[in-house]
């Protein structure tokens, strides 16, 4: 089967009924997204298919046929995007399992809605464990890039007039 | 040659066995120049990205590039020990910590102990990773000496160069280093270690080592590893502790596409050690055929003991014999006689649950073996252990075992047991092919090496002006000595160490006991261990008294702690590990406890006495404890509105001595608040006919953002030597809350966790 992931199509040769998951971990050897539950309660495996968060570990390599799938490799070529360098600089992670996930999760939450309150932010998250207790952290950092979101966009504006 | 004896080692080694207290057999650290041993070649060699580096002491070398590789000998799992103590060698060393490379020790026992546990990387080896970087640094001026012809004593090196400032020359790391390897080790009592105003690195919040990769998903923990040509393995393990595979019928899991082999694994054996559970293990060329076959195996069990063991009955069990005259493991004055004749009496029994580690990775090992050799790659806290474990299990000597350490996701104890490496190896030797044994997150609940579930029960005598003349408490809880032998039914006194028997209260007539408890499911460390119940009690009944006698609960503490001193808990017929240190270099210092509580106070608005704001819905409570020699002290806010309770703040004080990383120190306190609250609030395992009924994150609950409070760490006593950091944070987590929801609405919460007697909000 084909999958279009960040940009490339790979060939895999497993089961329809395989999740994505196991297609990348097992066969295309990317190890970024991560397995903690295998049923959806963790969000250790949250990738992006077309632009929205999903569980690798319940969905079907069948399923993201055709699809456009990001995983945590793809999120920026060098690890710049403003989600990692805000990372970065509030030192998130602790034993940093969790945080591909985290970082998928924010960075489609980010993308949807570039002004989440608090509130949003807190749904957003709220399918991704961290059992190190990074979440105070990792919304500091979120909410930090926001501000850099919207400080660029409005330089953009101001660059536009 | 003696010349090539390495006088650092041998006062590390001896200073090791003394903190360690452990027989002196194979605890060499590095005792010759690490630079004619080939077995420092290995190391250096598999791990330094370049093989040229030369190297200067078991945890130095450094390149012609100028890269500075400093081993870390400890196990990565969040606490930041990557970062914290290459950043103390940086500092001694002089190095540029930009120009530094982490290279992850193997298992080797030239490093002295590796066991990542009981809090103690920092406070054992602090002293050792400046030596050794003083003693890199030393070389370094000692080959620019040679090179220029001038005295050692006017060579000073200074970010990342030696200089002559007479001469005004200077000369890089880089360019020093092949010559520095070849200088005379220097004995320690020449060394001069750096004074604190000229540390670079020690006591600033360096940013995390491994979190550049992290961000962009390439760190590689136990469950990433990947070898040519690897079988992936998924065991389905015994339910129930002591039980054999019967019979299986495996014919429907062999039909699955990528299933190369079905096994068996023998198991069964008490006590569990670290043994493999009895199971059957599916192995396929990928990770989703395993688990698909596994669950399309009948396998039947043979019946054991255990099969009768349920925990809730159990739990009341162990409340009813905590009531009962116990074992007597402390004793001051006459405990007795003070209760028979107290003006006023107080008594009260509180229970915690099983708890499970929930690494957010769950346990995975890979090995090879061939002839006499067996290599593994594992997310494990004890390298050196790991080697003896597979070394017996495949009869072959620890040398034969070679143990790459990965990043690991989480720990908190449970990787400290070596089972699941045990696991690969037998099979990668059945199958002569590389294994990958995958755990799932059910097999991680149901087949852990469980915090004990435990009992405790306090009684008070107190005269007529509310003082507290006599106290009583006794405990029961299935001991981890019984992962070791058979038939163990009393804590040990490690575990009575742990805030039972050191309690801080200056009280005339004080008695601890134990009562026993039956080992029905595999026991283990986790984070804080024993400390976590001792704490639940002490802290809940202290706070009872305070309301009973109408005082605020931090006035009334600090009186039961009494004078500024240093507590001597051998007194009283016992005898206090102190976490491996001497009362000497740590005592347990009243003081510095009670600066804890004061600024935990302060964070509290505890104006409320014993009379509880019932209106308002919100309450305070505090709770300090000290463990693994630091003092912590936890201030959390509730609010209870119709039944339910909010977490609204968290503050928590500590005093860790010297924060050798300011900002590790705090997000390991954040990351304690968050694991207290989790096991506060929703954490317990529920054994039904001996077997788990737990099985993922849907009926064993973590605190998820949106619970998380808001929270704020505070450090002091920073100039003390440098203590604990992983895990005292969690003890005095769950009482600040119990405390707190009293305050709030009159309840009074004995039994954890809070989710069975309110609800979350
Ligand atoms: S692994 Fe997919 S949600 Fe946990
Ligand atoms: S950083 Fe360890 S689980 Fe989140």
């Amino acid at each position: 089967m084909e999958l279009t992931i960040n940009g490339k199509v790979h060939q895999v040769d497993v089961d329809d009924d395989t999740p994505l998951l196991w297609a990348l971990r097992d066969e295309l050897k990317m190890t970024g997204t991560k397995f903690g539950c295998g049923a959806g309660l963790c969000g250790a495996c949250t990738i992006h298919i077309n632009g929205n968060p999903a569980r690798a570990c319940l969905t079907p390599i069948a399923a993201a046929k055709g699809a456009k799938i990001t995983t945590i490799e793809g999120l920026s070529d060098t690890g710049d995007h403003p989600l990692q360098q805000a990372w970065v600089k509030h030192n998130v992670p602790q034993c940093g399992y969790c945080q591909s996930g985290q970082l998928m999760s924010a960075a489609a939450l980010l993308a949807n809605n570039p002004t989440p309150s608090e509130k949003e932010i807190d749904s957003a998250m709220s399918g991704n464990l961290c059992r190190c207790g990074t979440y105070p952290r990792i919304k500091a950092a979120i909410q930090d890039a926001v501000q850099y979101y919207n400080a660029s966009e409005q330089q953009e504006k101001q660059g536009g007039e | 040659m003696t010349d090539n004896t390495n006088a650092i080692s041998l006062v590390d080694r001896r200073r090791f066995l003394k903190l360690a207290g452990v027989s002196s057999s194979g605890l060499i650290l590095g005792a010759t120049l690490p630079n004619f041993q080939p077995a420092w070649a290995d190391i250096a060699g598999t791990a330094a990205k370049d093989k040229s580096a030369a190297p200067l002491n078991l945890f130095v070398s450094i390149a012609k590039d100028n890269t500075v590789s400093i081993v870390c000998h400890r196990s990565e799992m969040g606490q930041g020990i990557r970062t914290g103590l290459p950043q103390v060698v940086a500092d001694e060393l002089e190095a540029d910590w930009d120009l530094v490379e982490v290279v992850q020790g193997l298992g080797d026992k030239r490093y002295g102990n590796q066991n990542t546990d009981g809090s103690r990387s920092i406070r054992n080896f602090y002293t050792t990773m400046r030596t050794m970087g003083a003693s890199a640094r030393t070389m370094l001026e000692q080959a620019a000496a040679q090179l220029w012809s001038v005295p050692a004593s006017e060579c000073q090196a200074r970010k990342h160069r030696v200089h002559h400032s007479a001469s005004s020359r200077s000369a890089s790391f880089g360019e020093l280093a092949e010559l520095a390897a070849t200088q005379k080790v220097p004995a320690e009592d020449t060394l001069v270690l750096k004074t604190p105003a000229n540390f670079n690195y020690i006591g600033k919040p360096v940013a995390t080592y491994d979190t550049p990769a992290i961000v962009q998903g390439k760190g590689v923990f136990g469950q990433d590893v990947i070898l040519e040509d690897m079988l992936i393995a998924s065991i389905e393990r015994a339910p129930v502790l002591g039980s054999k595979v019967a019979s299986v019928d495996d014919s429907a899991a062999r039909k699955i596409s990528g299933v190369v082999a079905i096994e068996n694994m023998d198991g069964g054996i008490e006590p569990p050690l670290f043994h493999p559970l009895a199971g059957v293990a599916v192995l396929a060329t990928n990770t989703w055929a395993a688990m698909k076959a596994r669950k399309a195996l009948n396998i039947q069990w043979t019946d054991t003991s255990h099969a009768s063991h349920d925990s809730a009955p159990f739990i009341e069990t162990l409340k009813q014999r905590v009531q009962q005259p116990g074992k007597v493991v402390t004793k001051y004055g006459d405990v007795a006689s003070s209760l028979a004749s107290a003006a006023n009496k107080h008594s009260a029994t509180y229970s915690v649950p099983y708890l499970a580690h929930a690494s957010m990775e769950p346990p995975s090992a890979t090995a090879v073996v061939k002839d006499d050799h067996c290599e593994i790659w594992a997310c494990v806290q004890v390298p050196q252990a790991t080697q003896q474990h597979v070394a017996n299990a495949l009869g072959l000597t620890p040398e034969q075992i070679k143990v790459n350490v990965t990043l690991l996701g989480g720990g908190f104890g449970r990787k400290s047991k070596p089972d699941f490496a045990v696991e690969a190896a037998l099979l990668a030797k059945k199958m002569q092919r590389p294994v990958k044994v995958v755990w799932s997150r059910e097999d991680d609940i149901r087949h852990d090496y469980f915090h004990a579930a435990a009992a405790s029960h306090f009684e008070a005598a107190m005269d007529d002006d509310g003082q507290v003349t006599g106290w009583q408490q006794r405990t029961a809880f299935p001991t981890i000595s019984g992962t070791f032998a058979n038939g163990v039914e009393h804590p040990s006194n490690g575990e009575l160490s742990l805030g039972f028997a050191d309690i801080p209260f200056d009280i005339a007539h004080r008695q601890c006991e134990t009562a026993p408890a039956e080992y029905e499911a595999r026991i283990g460390w986790l984070r804080s261990v024993s400390n976590i119940q001792n704490a639940f009690g002490v802290c809940s009944f202290a706070d009872e008294l305070a309301h009973l006698r109408n005082r605020k609960p931090d006035e009334f503490l600090l009186e039961l702690i009494g004078e500024d001193r240093h507590i001597d808990p051998n007194q009283g017929n016992f005898e206090y590990g102190n976490h491996g240190a001497s009362l000497k270099d740590f005592p347990l210092d009243t003081a510095r406890l009670k600066q804890v509580l004061a600024a935990t106070a302060e964070k509290a608005d505890l104006s409320q006495k014993g009379d509880h704001v019932q209106k308002a819905g919100e309450g305070w409570g505090i709770a300090v404890h000290r463990s693994f020699l630091s003092y912590v002290g936890i201030a959390t806010k509730v609010a209870v509105e119709n039944g339910r309770v909010a977490i609204k703040e968290m503050h928590c004080v500590a005093d860790v001595g010297l924060a050798v990383n300011p900002d590790r120190v705090e997000s390991q306190m954040e990351g304690s608040m968050v694991f207290g609250l989790s096991l506060a609030l929703m954490g317990g395992i529920n054994m039904e006919k001996g077997a788990v009924t737990n099985s993922n994150f849907h009926d064993y609950p973590l605190l998820r953002m949106q619970q998380s409070p808001k929270m704020s760490v505070t450090l002091m006593g920073t100039e003390h030597a440098p203590a604990g950091v992983g895990e005292p944070g969690v003890p005095p987590v769950a009482p600040s809350i119990t405390n707190a929801i009293f305050a709030a609405c009159g309840e009074r919460i004995r039994d954890l966790p809070v989710n069975k007697h309110l609800q979350l909000a």
